[in-house]
């Protein structure tokens, strides 16, 4: 298993060397890198043999694979499907069975500390692990074996990341992101449900033609695809600001095109990159379709009450109470309001009565 | 330290129960005690205020006003309603870091607001006194220079660690929108992952403003109340500084 260069790849697979620089300033823009970076990019794709990536599937429903597979920048999906080494992927790989599993051990030893671990998906921690069987063992163990020796770990999606919807309350075969199963390897979130495929190849193609990892924020995603909200590049923001919103789905606002905010867009809660970089080509992304955001991309999206709603209710927030702030708070203030009615009735009717009983003793001098 | 206007020169008694007993002790008819200096009464109102423009504004963020319709940009209602609620959080917080700082340099009363003095006993006799005042079960309160234990509490819970909580939380959201790398992001993006992401920290904002709502209602009710009921005065008092005692008993 000789490993060719990325660039060798490429020319075997007949793209010319003028296709070859135009996909590398085309990746040095998508990462938001100068163009001083476009030649870096190139000479690491013409002199770095390929890493291994190691791709595995816990409990998850594949869609950051369907995700990934219709990368639609063409040359990057050519350069990521075929062109990473990607020697273990159970749902894509042609062999099967013990002779998968051999690759598997194969590339642990002989790239021991080299290779990168894409995780699809989390591990189930009840029963021992025994909700996700691969190879006959339970799935936890496999991905404790993998990251080992791994260089980096990513976490596709949210399941990898956060757990998503296999750990929603009260959360049965205790699906845990791996994260909190690893703890002493990098790990790059890449959440979503699923993420946006050009996300998916710029991350791997990042870590591969500069042997680091991108820069990563305080919850360990990718700066250059998570460090804004889709609210803060939304097209629909002039709306927001003007205060125009869609105030149900079938009316004047929802044809115009107007903020979904009221309808419970998590576009102000949610990083991701699906207002600039969109989906399926950049043909769209749900806001563009006149649908609110559900943040599919922030950690517990779903535990926290309706899609429709912009005020969560508060049993996702750990107060067990379904019910929203503003409901919750008028309550509290309208008893708190009541009670203090009473009390200066009460408060009253005492005074009076005192005024009535002490009037004799008191002089005048001590009320000032 | 202790400025009663109206004992300048005597040297106060080894340690008599309570300073109002001090000063009658030494034969002194006591009035009228200066407790909220200038700063301490100009945060009051600063801090009222913008407050009070902080809740109006913040529960339309979070309820727009009904749509408006034609050009979008003929209208900028949103945006100033956050710019509102921005500009008097800034004021806000900045009033309370003045706050803090005049702590060092006012007189005892301005600490009281930080302090909670959990491990003195005669505080909290006076809290449970004040409780029972409350309660109707006690016809006369204490007489108090400053806050009375109950106030002092209720004070330290809501205005000092809530209002700290709602400025870490504010910035904190407010650094979603000047992005990374600002300064409101260096300082306080923590919050955001501790609280478990942006929506649950928007959702804790949002009750934050409730719990200070109640506060509102409570703080002006019993203002109102003891300054008619009380033996010393007390919306005067944030006023001019100046606190008035209605009798010259010892306790």
């Amino acid at each position: 298993m000789a490993l060719e260069t990325f660039y060798e790849v490429m020319r075997r697979q007949g793209i010319t060397r003028r296709s070859f620089l135009k996909y590398c300033s085309l990746t040095a823009a998508a990462l938001g890198l100068g163009p001083e970076f476009a030649p870096q990019i190139a000479m690491a794709m013409e002199t770095k043999p390929r890493t291994p990536v190691l791709w595995l599937h816990g409990l998850e429903c594949t869609c950051c694979s369907e995700s990934f597979i219709r990368s639609a920048h063409p040359l990057v999906k050519d350069v990521v499907l075929s062109m990473i080494s990607l020697d273990y992927d159970d749902t894509l790989m042609a062999s099967a069975g013990h002779q998968a599993e051999a690759i598997l051990d194969e590339v642990m030893t002989k790239y021991k500390g080299n290779y990168i671990l894409a995780v699809e998906g989390n591990p189930p921690l009840n029963e021992d692990g025994m909700y996700c069987i691969i190879g006959g063992k339970p799935f936890v163990d496999q991905l404790k074996k993998v990251a080992k020796d791994a260089k980096a770990i990513i976490s596709w999606g949210s399941c990898a990341s956060y757990g998503c919807v296999q750990a929603a309350r009260p959360n049965p075969t205790r699906a845990t992101p791996v994260h909190e199963v690893i703890f002493d390897k990098p790990i790059i979130k890449v959440p979503g449900c699923p993420p946006i495929a050009e996300v998916m190849t710029g991350v791997i193609t990042y870590m591969l033609t500069f042997d680091q990892l991108p820069a990563l924020d305080r919850q360990g995603r990718p700066l250059m695809f998570y460090s804004q909200r889709i609210h803060d590049k939304c097209y629909r923001r002039p709306h927001f600001d003007a205060g125009q919103y869609v105030e149900s789905f079938d009316d004047e606002g929802a044809r115009k095109g107007y903020c979904l905010y009221k309808v419970g867009c998590k576009g102000p809660t949610t990083y991701n990159a699906c207002s600039t970089v969109r989906w399926n080509d950049g043909v769209s992304f749900p806001i563009q379709a006149g649908h609110g955001c559900i943040g599919c991309s922030e950690d517990g999206f779903w535990d926290k009450g309706s899609w429709y709603a912009r005020l969560a209710d508060l049993k996702g927030s750990g107060f067990g109470v379904e019910a929203n702030a503003d409901q919750v708070g008028l309550i509290a203030a309208g008893a708190v309001g009541a009670g203090v009615a009473a009390h200066a009735a009460i408060s009253a009717l005492k005074r009076a009565q005192h005024k009535n009983t002490d009037g004799a003793q008191k002089t005048e001098g001590g009320e000032k | 330290m202790t400025d009663t206007s109206l004992s300048p020169g005597t040297a106060p008694p080894a340690a008599p129960p309570t300073e109002v007993a001090r000063v009658i002790a030494g034969g002194k008819k006591l009035t009228t005690v200066y407790v909220y200096e200038a700063p301490v009464r100009l945060w009051h109102w600063v801090n009222a205020l913008s407050i009070l423009v902080l809740c109006v504004t913040g529960y339309f963020i979070g309820s727009p006003f009904p749509t408006l319709s034609g050009e979008a940009s003929a209208h900028y209602l949103m945006g100033t309603i956050r710019f509102v609620h921005f500009a008097a959080g800034y004021i806000l917080a900045v009033g309370f870091l003045g706050r803090i700082i005049w702590a060092f340099f006012g007189n005892k009363y301005s600490r009281e607001l930080f302090t909670f003095p959990f491990w003195r006993k005669s505080f909290w006799k006076g809290f449970f006194t004040e409780v029972q005042w409350y309660a109707f079960l006690k016809p006369r309160p204490l007489k108090f220079v400053g806050h009375n234990p109950l106030a002092q509490v209720f004070l330290f819970f809501v205005m000092v660690l809530g209002l700290a909580f709602m400025i870490l939380t504010g910035f904190a959201l407010y650094s979603e929108g000047t992005g990374l790398g600002s300064w409101q992001a260096k300082l306080f993006g923590w919050v955001i992952p501790l609280l478990g992401g942006s929506m649950q920290v928007h959702t804790l904002h949002h009750l934050g403003m409730w719990v200070i709502i109640v506060f509102i209602i409570i703080h002006v009710y019993s203002v109102i109340r003891e300054d008619i009921m009380s033996r010393q005065s007390m919306v005067s008092a944030i006023t001019n500084g100046h606190r008035t005692f209605r009798d010259d008993d010892p306790d």
